[in-house]
């Protein structure tokens, strides 16, 4: 690096952190302010001049470890990755302005000081937003595994009775996952009855009835009864507005009358015991 | 216009983000939790068609004041392939997808007003209208 550009930036710290400080809370967004206490801002902004001070020295490895630190901790923090890239740019703009006053940037070296500000940034800038989205995908993809886990549960509740309690918003691929779980499930515990519960689930149109309706299908074919609970009084109006036809298929509005009727159906009852 | 908000529908997620952002204006403009229900299965079937005929799209929510009555009117459009037979699309039971072909008919039964307005191989906008009653 250019030795000019080193000398400044690693001996004007204190300079560079302030102005830096003003033209990022000049520029910042109120999402980030409501989130960022002053304090918190005060001293994130300082590790992260440090870090791209420490840039300078031209330890790589030291270097590395530190913005991986520090990446983990604003993404934990919450500051967007727009702000970051602006606070980068922002402190490329910060030595820049201080040289111009220091009048260390003369007309013959300002394209080198530039082009090598550039090229000591960019590798930066590259580095912030890989970790960046590896983080991202990384959330997203535990995500998606934690929703399947919670996919569609089939529980054995009294010989011969099973639940399968539905929660949340039904896609194709939860859709297929359900009547996977469904026919293997009743299959394997040799269901009787199998209730369908649907309080958790938050819209009913005609995609989600359509499935509702096949697995009911399906469920009769190997050989149990189907039923569907937890059909709430809105859901019930706008299943018939809709105009969808679910006479085939018993329902009831809660799963304890759902469990009474499965009850009748295998020729049980619950009753107290005298003592 | 007082207030727009679209959602771009890419994926089969943004179905709920759709759905999520009706529900929360519906709310706001104080409908009971059956037309809150009946708008939000609207906007998921509305979206729904996008995301499985025109691949994408946007649908937007606009609060509407109109004769000291307050509603909310959704617009569906795309620019996918169109409708080639509109009025057999508003038959109940005609699907093309497999489905149980009650989209567009039930989407008119649930809301107060329907419009829908197609070119083939230019697309597809879909307007209704909810009034609180």
């Amino acid at each position: 690096m250019n030795q000019i550009v080193f000398t400044f930036i690693t001996h004007s710290r204190d300079y560079m952190l302030e102005e830096w400080m003003n033209l990022m809370k000049e520029n910042a967004d109120e999402r980030l302010i409501n989130v960022v206490s002053n304090e918190m801002f005060v001293q994130t902004s300082a590790e992260f001049i440090d870090m791209i001070i420490s840039n300078t020295r031209r330890n790589n490895e030291e270097f590395a470890s530190k913005l991986s630190d520090f990446a983990e901790k604003v993404v934990r923090l919450g500051w967007p990755l727009s702000f970051i890239i602006e606070g980068l740019h922002k402190f490329t703009l910060v030595v820049i302005n201080g040289m111009v006053m220091k009048e260390q940037v003369t007309k013959d070296n300002q394209m080198e000081i530039i082009y090598d500000l550039d090229k000591w940034t960019s590798p930066m800038k590259q580095e912030i937003i890989s970790i960046y989205t590896q983080t991202w995908e990384r959330t997203v993809s535990l995500q998606k595994m934690a929703l399947q886990e919670l996919s569609a549960p089939l529980i054995p509740v009294i010989e011969g009775i099973t639940i399968m309690p539905l929660i949340g918003t039904i896609d194709t691929e939860r859709a297929k996952q359900i009547m996977e779980n469904l026919l293997t499930g009743v299959v394997k515990q040799r269901s009787e009855v199998v209730l369908i519960d649907i309080t958790g689930v938050p819209v009913v149109d005609t995609m989600v009835a359509h499935h509702i309706i096949q697995a009911a299908e399906a469920v009769r074919l190997v050989g149990a009864k189907c039923m569907i609970c937890g059909i709430r009084p809105e859901i019930a109006q706008t299943i018939v507005s809709l105009g969808i036809n679910l006479n085939e298929i018993v329902t009831k509005n809660s799963l304890k009358k759902g469990i009474d009727a499965a009850l009748d159906w295998t020729n049980r009852k619950i009753t107290k015991v005298e003592e | 216009m007082e207030f727009q908000s679209c959602v771009k529908i890419i994926n089969e997620w943004d179905i709920v983000a759709a759905r999520q952002l009706g529900r929360n204006v519906a709310k706001e403009l104080g409908f009971g939790t059956v037309d809150q229900a009946r708008i939000t299965t609207a906007i998921s079937e509305l979206a729904r068609n996008i995301y499985l005929y025109a691949g994408r799209g946007s649908v937007c929510i606009e609060k509407e004041y109109v004769n000291g009555k307050s509603g909310m009117k959704i617009i569906a459009s795309d620019e996918g392939p169109g409708i080639q037979d509109i009025r057999k699309v508003m038959e109940d039971g005609y699907t093309t997808s497999g489905g149980l072909g009650a989209g567009l008919p039930g989407v008119r039964r649930l809301m107060d007003e329907f419009d829908i307005d197609s070119f083939p191989s230019k697309g597809t906008k879909v307007t209704a209208i909810k009034w609180i009653r």
